[in-house]
């Protein structure tokens, strides 16, 4: 087993994030292993995205400290993907060519990718042409393409036709197959249940619970961790 | 009544007629406006593309500078590049003054601002919708303002017709460093402005009817381009 093994990929220490007079996150703790399939959940508001921004990188903390291995490479997948006003091949190409790789090799791996999500057959189409579901596995294959070790995705299913939805579940569930560790936002509890290994539930911009996923549904939890999951179950 | 209709009668004759003093007028109009637009849009796009996306410190000042610009009177830019082209002026060297190109470098700087304001707009827009997608992916600043602009190329387009628009209406700029010289510097505004003025209303009228023909055609093109656009977006949905 090497290194990377015992150390933590990401480790967050006492970090808070603030937006203007908005506090974010406050004061959270987190690490994040190799394997992993991390699912974050909380209410609207609760501080997920931004959670899962600052694991990432896209927003720095305001305090605390944020230690992100930099030998690894990350993909992150929204909710509602953005495609740029051009083919599917070329907006995956894209995102490998921003990752470094030359533009015949990127297209290549893209057109790869496009194979591993169903898609090679839409490659020559216009990406703003596409359905809802159709872009989020655009998004899966653009992530796949630059062969993450981390993937990030912010409530990727929310939105999508119930198909759809199971669509992008089988995607994740191939990534964690292949060893891709995933920090996922979800306001489903059963894709919880069924994709992540550990779950951390926010409250109003902290985090009051972090348990293996089968401890966090079937163990008694704390007061504001139960109180959204009586929540979700109305 | 009589003398604007018998004005418009010999505007009409004038135009149909191809008369070689009219089209020298209108094409070296269009060769001024549209060489100054070239020029001011391919500063201006990237440079406004580039302030839709890049954050640092004073790019407030930056901005309402710009948009005080947009403001700027046509005379104005005109006397600037005057004193800048002059003899005893910084640009004096190159001999531009009561030229074609003073005319262009003119015409040039009075759009320069409204290419940045306008295409650093549609570019901050689509930076705060879709920016930290790019930016996640890799894409600093300027690749961001370069990918943004260019899938905002519609948008984009608005903007160039836009400027072309201002650049061949303007009459003050070009008056006062091209000097409306007979075959040389005379456009179209300064043509309409020096005819009236001597009472010659059936070629001012003529190229008045010229000048809006081609304000008419340029905002259809801009109908026509929002039009595809609306369409081809709702499409993608």
């Amino acid at each position: 087993m090497s290194q990377l093994d015992f150390m933590p990929w990401v480790q967050i220490d006492n970090a808070s994030v603030r937006f203007g007079r908005v506090l974010a996150l406050q004061g959270v703790s987190l690490q994040i292993r190799r394997g992993e399939s991390v699912a974050l959940v909380g209410s609207n508001g609760s501080g997920k995205s931004t959670l899962l921004r600052l694991a990432y990188g896209l927003v720095k903390p305001s305090s605390g400290q944020v230690t992100m291995n930099s030998t690894l490479r990350q993909a992150f997948v929204f909710q509602r993907p953005f495609v740029l006003r051009t083919s599917v091949l070329s907006n995956v190409a894209l995102a490998v060519w921003l990752s470094g790789a030359p533009w015949a090799q990127a297209k290549a791996r893209a057109m790869d990718a496009l194979s591993e999500v169903d898609m090679h057959t839409l490659a020559t189409r216009q990406a703003r042409t596409l359905s809802g579901g159709q872009l989020q596995r655009l998004a899966f294959a653009r992530a796949l393409a630059t062969q993450p070790d981390l993937l990030f995705l912010d409530e990727p299913t929310a939105s999508l036709a119930p198909q759809a939805k199971r669509d992008v579940e089988a995607l994740m569930a191939q990534c964690t197959a292949r060893g891709i560790t995933l920090v996922f936002a979800s306001h489903n509890l059963g894709q919880v249940k069924r994709l992540a290994t550990r779950v951390v539930c926010l409250d109003a911009a902290r985090v009051v619970a972090d348990k293996a996923t089968a401890e966090f549904f079937d163990h008694a939890l704390p007061h504001l961790a139960a109180n959204f999951m009586e929540n979700e179950a109305l | 009544m009589n003398t604007l209709l018998e004005s418009a009668i010999t505007a009409l004759h004038l135009i149909t007629s191809n008369d070689p003093a009219l089209a020298a007028i209108v094409l070296r109009s269009l060769a001024v406006s549209a060489l100054a637009c070239v020029l001011a849009c391919s500063a201006g796009l990237l440079l406004g593309s580039w302030l839709g996306v890049a954050r640092f410190k004073g790019r407030g000042a930056v901005l309402t500078l710009v948009n005080t610009l947009l403001a700027l009177p046509a005379v104005v830019v005109g006397l600037l590049v005057y004193v800048l082209l002059s003899r005893s002026g910084p640009l004096g060297f190159l001999g531009w003054l009561f030229s074609f190109q003073a005319m262009v470098l003119a015409q040039a700087v009075l759009v320069l601002p409204v290419a940045i304001a306008l295409s650093q707009q549609v570019v901050s827009d689509a930076q705060t919708q879709h920016g930290e997608q790019l930016q996640s992916m890799g894409a600093n600043p300027a690749l961001r303002a370069l990918l943004l602009g260019w899938d905002e190329r519609y948008a984009l387009l608005l903007v160039l017709l836009t400027t072309f628009g201002r650049a061949i209406s303007e009459v003050g700029a070009v008056m006062i460093v091209g000097g409306n010289i007979d075959g040389f510097t005379r456009v179209m505004t300064t043509a309409i402005a020096l005819e009236t003025s001597k009472g010659d209303l059936p070629l001012a009228l003529g190229l008045g009817m010229v000048l809006l023909t081609i304000v008419l055609l340029l905002n259809v093109a801009v109908a026509c381009v929002k039009n595809w656009r609306e369409r081809v977006e709702t499409q993608a949905l």
